[in-house]
């Protein structure tokens, strides 16, 4: 792993172990050693640089929540703002519970996309009506609700 | 009875968390807002008439005007307008009459 000014140069060996723990992050530095036919104190060393360098943010769960009983709601929401306050509204939507993922989008007018969750529609309705529509700068939204989900994940590092 | 304070409390100008927020569906609202009974009466008038079936039909109207405005009496009014089933312009044309008429008669009262 090099560090050039801000980038940080992966070689094969640092982009197979993202691989392996993309797929699956409690295979241990034992098991991706022996797949990568590597020491298993050279996977700990490569993994740790990683975790120092930001490189790996954090290790989390896919939960399966309509297996807990739960049949959360997601849709997509497009809001329309000031360009003045689109960086304040971003943010302020980055803190709430039932956003899950917040960017923003330059095209004809510059507007925020997220992706939102929500126990029904009804509570989808109230969230973006109490909480979202009075933030200072918000102009207009489009909410579009998933029906049927057919994809979901990280985007995989390139070897 | 309608006293001089609750007409001045229904026409008093709302913080923006407590404004009318039009929507035309689930999730998708239009720009357009009220604040107070008067710019409730002319949003009537501007704002997409499938947002006033929407939240006619839903209840938000007289939810707003009951719990947020305080007025029960307008409130009653809408909620039989509800039960007319109007859709389109009759709908807007009959809620604009109701509403005008109601703010009309509480600005002559807060006046007198």
């Amino acid at each position: 792993m090099k560090i050039k000014s801000q980038t940080i140069t992966l070689d094969d060996l640092d982009r197979n172990i993202l691989r392996l723990l993309q797929s699956n992050a409690k295979k241990t530095y034992s098991e991706i050693g022996r797949k990568l036919s590597v020491a298993h104190s050279t996977v700990y060393e490569r993994i740790k640089k990683m975790e120092e360098q930001g490189i790996i943010k954090k290790y989390t769960v896919a939960i399966d929540l309509e297996k807990t009983g739960k049949k959360p709601i997601t849709a997509f929401m497009t809001v329309f703002t000031d360009p003045k306050e689109s960086e304040v509204v971003a943010r302020k939507l980055s803190e709430m519970r039932e956003v899950v993922e917040v960017a923003t989008s330059l095209s004809e007018e510059l507007l925020i996309i997220a992706k939102v969750m929500a126990e029904s529609q009804e509570s989808l309705h109230t969230f973006i009506a109490q909480k979202v529509v009075p933030l200072q700068g918000v102009l207009r939204i489009r909410t579009s609700i998933a029906t049927k989900k057919f994809k979901e994940g990280e985007f995989p590092i390139e070897i | 009875m309608t006293t001089l304070t609750s007409t001045q409390r229904i026409l008093r100008k709302l913080p923006r968390d407590n404004a009318f927020y039009f929507f035309t569906s689930i999730g998708n609202y239009t720009g357009v807002s009220a604040a107070s009974l008067e710019e409730f009466v002319k949003k009537i008038l501007e704002v997409n008439v499938k947002s006033l079936e929407f939240h006619l039909y839903r209840g938000d109207f007289q939810k707003w005007i009951e719990e947020t405005l305080e007025d029960k009496n307008l409130a009653n009014e809408i909620k039989k307008l509800q039960q007319s089933k109007l859709i389109g312009n009759d709908l807007r044309d009959s809620l604009y009459l109701m509403v005008s008429k109601r703010y009309e008669k509480l600005k002559g009262y807060s006046y007198a």
